[in-house]
């Protein structure tokens, strides 16, 4: 069973290098379950999804990406992907909200348009966050758009995350009232709510661990609802620990690895014994950096799901995967 | 100001191996060379690109150079180490640095750096009436690539006072980890494009447009602004557009300068990558970009490469040889070790293949690669290991 059933929206932030895209789209593939419909959404603007997927660019528009991971009877949802960008969302907003045909132009090109979505701080965010909002709220009302199950954000930096989510704040000192102002409140009251888990993703190492732990501390302290901490890239778990600690203190069996070789069929050349046990050791030394990263992520006291590293890389088999793993660990 | 730039459309590093399609960077002879004044440490998120500076740092230092380095965002306890848990825009000096030279770090505080330049240019009066408005605190702590402007402006009064004192004769700085890779070139002319855009144009002279079908237009774009936003909003802006105005020019000119001192001949960029496909992508994008703009660039370093296992084994083999004594003895040591080594070389390959598919692309950069440490960097210790790769590193291929 799912650990986030009652979550409409999942976002996905982490470390620059931890793999936060790769973590969104096997999440999005992992929620799209027989009969249900999920967006998976970027926002920073460098088509990540589409490089992952192997599809054209997106545009400002929901695409049909892919099926889900197929259930035990083959049964799968669809997954759509959505590249939103701040300039076509805030025209968007305006001809939405305000009918604002003519001048809509005219903000365009007096470069208002541009002034509010790179220049203006928060503005920016509060389009973003904007589009996913609606996104997740929609419900039969909305005639022709599709209803989502579950929305799955590709989220900007863990170090960002937060004044990224708390958009009502950053625009605090800006807009004082207004309809802007009124409508960035009821998009906190979503993300606030238990229908929104922000996921991090690491990887076990000091410097990551400690940003998820520092991210986990400021989300809470803005009162956005923490989800799961995604352990990605672990490395291969071919030893036992008493091999492990054998390989640290250099005292694996030798003359037994050479007969072991040989009865492999391998050559024994001077250098492979030598050359095992040598990356041997510096994999203990690596795999016990990692369980000691491991229990402090632990003490974090949220769930956690682990992928592996791929060492060949990733490709869309993989995605899946990485999809069906965080199935198993019950992220989905 | 800087020495004059020579028509060099980009630099490759000095000990360009011949036959070889982009060589090793060299990066010793980089930091020994006196003629190099600035090394520009540029990069993605999440590459190392904080340690590499620090690390170049405390190499040129130890080599007997005067350094300072400007560093972002520093790990804890790698700040602590080097002294600058403080971030009081200030460099301080390193203790612990061995030989003649000298290290002096600091953290960039971008506010505070903003505050000084608005307080260099603009009347006590005038200053306080911007430090004070709305707009001006949410610019200048979280408008995307005012970090980026704020490092380059650092830079620039570093060099100047280093010019003028002599204080140092290397200056090593760290960019920010920019949302585009472009942000911290693009910084200082967005935001003098920002205050000559037709927009802030527009607000500075509300009253007396110059024709009535502009002034007809943006009746009905404050109109429509005042709708969504709120008319303090506006008014807000209006003052901070006004009151920045006044210090505008000074802005410009000093971005100019900055800019004229990232392309001069003692400046060079070292593009800082992992052997992964998006952080080379973007080690792509900067390349590119610095070579369109004519920018020094010395060269590539790909952080955390997998250390090579060397020997003959090849994957497959070993995997069938896993797959067989597996047979016979599920548990067997000798099998995971196999696999270990064919997950290792299957990892080697693939970054290699990223490395030479980006030689390829980019035949001119010298690359230095550096092996992944097992653990963190957070001492002087540490920095000096990462400086002794980084100074003797061979382009793998």
């Amino acid at each position: 069973m799912s650990d986030w059933g009652k979550v409409r929206l999942h976002v996905v932030t982490g470390k620059g290098g931890t793999g936060k895209s790769t973590v969104a789209s096997a999440l999005a593939l992992a929620l799209a379950t027989r009969g249900k419909n999920v967006l998976l959404c970027e926002v920073e603007g460098r088509q990540g999804i589409a490089r992952m997927f192997d599809v054209d660019p997106l545009p400002y528009q929901e695409r049909r990406l892919t099926t889900g991971l197929p259930d035990a009877d083959g049964g799968r949802g669809v997954v759509h992907a959505l590249h939103i960008d701040a300039e076509s969302a805030l025209l968007e907003y305006l001809s939405m909200y305000y009918r604002l045909g003519r001048a809509g132009k005219a903000l365009d090109r007096f470069g208002v348009i541009e002034f509010a979505t790179t220049i203006a701080p928060g503005v920016r965010d509060v389009l973003l966050t904007g589009k996913v909002y609606e996104a997740v709220q929609r419900n039969s009302r909305n005639k022709g758009a599709i209803e989502y199950d579950a929305v799955v954000l590709d989220a900007p930096p863990t170090g960002r995350i937060t004044q990224f989510l708390n958009v009502s704040n950053e625009l605090a000192g800006l807009a004082k009232v207004g309809p802007i102002k009124s409508q960035s409140d009821t998009m906190m009251t979503l993300f606030r709510s238990p229908r929104t888990a922000v996921h991090l993703v690491t990887v076990l190492e000091e410097m990551p661990v400690q940003e998820t732990a520092d991210g986990i501390t400021e989300l809470r302290a803005a009162r956005l609802p923490v989800g799961g901490v995604v352990v990605n890239q672990v490395r291969p778990r071919d030893l036992t620990d008493e091999q492990l600690s054998a390989a640290r203190a250099g005292t694996l069996d030798r003359t037994r690895i050479e007969q072991d070789l040989t009865d492999g069929g391998l050559e024994v050349g001077p250098g492979l014994v030598d050359g095992l046990l040598a990356e041997a050791a510096d994999h203990a030394e690596r795999r016990a950096l990692e369980d000691s990263q491991r229990d402090l992520v632990a003490a974090l006291d949220v769930p956690s799901y682990e992928l592996p590293r791929m060492a060949g890389g990733i490709d869309l088999g993989g995605l899946y995967e990485l999809a069906g793993l965080l199935r198993e660990q019950g992220m989905a | 100001m800087a020495r004059s730039s020579t028509q060099r459309p980009s630099r490759v590093g000095p000990a360009t191996a011949p036959g070889r399609r982009a060589g090793a960077l060299d990066v010793d002879a980089l930091l020994d060379d006196p003629t190099t004044g600035i090394i520009v440490c540029c990069g993605s998120g999440g590459v190392g690109k904080t340690t590499t500076s620090a690390a170049l740092a405390l190499r040129a230092a130890e080599r007997g150079r005067k350094v300072v380095v400007l560093t972002i965002d520093p790990a804890r306890r790698l700040a602590q180490s080097m002294g600058i848990e403080e971030l009081d825009n200030t460099p301080r000096p390193v203790t612990g640095v061995e030989g003649t030279g000298s290290l002096d770090a600091m953290m960039l505080d971008m506010k505070r750096t903003f505050d000084e330049v608005v307080l260099s240019q603009a009347s006590p009066e005038k200053a306080q009436q911007i430090l004070a408005n709305p707009f001006y605190i949410a610019l200048s702590s979280s408008f995307a690539g005012t970090q980026e402007y704020m490092a380059m402006e650092k830079l620039g009064q570093i060099h100047r006072d280093a010019q003028a004192s002599g204080t140092y004769d290397l200056i090593v700085v760290d960019t920010p980890p920019s949302r585009s890779a472009l942000d911290f070139l693009d910084a200082p002319e967005r935001l003098s494009s920002f205050l000559d855009g037709r927009f802030v144009r527009l607000l500075l002279v509300p009253a007396k447009g110059p024709a009535k079908l502009m002034t007809a237009g943006l009746g009905l774009i404050t109109n429509a602004l005042t709708k969504v936003l709120g008319a303090q909003f506006l008014k807000d802006l209006q003052t901070f557009v006004t009151a920045l105005d006044t210090v505008f020019g000074g802005f410009r000119q000093r971005a100019q300068q900055t800019y004229s001192l990232l392309k001069a001949d003692g400046t060079a960029f070292l593009v800082v990558a992992a052997p992964e496909p998006d952080a080379l992508r973007e080690a792509e994008y900067f390349v590119e970009r610095l070579s369109e703009d004519d920018m020094p660039l010395a060269g590539l370093v790909v952080n955390r490469a997998s250390p090579d296992p060397g020997g003959e084994l090849s994957a497959d083999e070993a995997m069938t040889a896993a797959e067989r004594l597996r047979r016979t003895d599920p548990a067997s040591l000798t099998a995971g070790l196999l696999r270990l080594h064919a997950d290792r070389v299957r990892m080697v390959q693939r970054e290699r293949a990223l490395r030479d598919r980006f030689a390829t692309a980019h035949p001119q950069v010298a690359t230095a690669v550096v092996p992944a440490l097992a653990g963190d960097v957070h001492d002087l210790h540490g920095l000096r290991t990462v400086g002794a790769l980084l100074g003797q590193t061979v382009a793998g291929s």
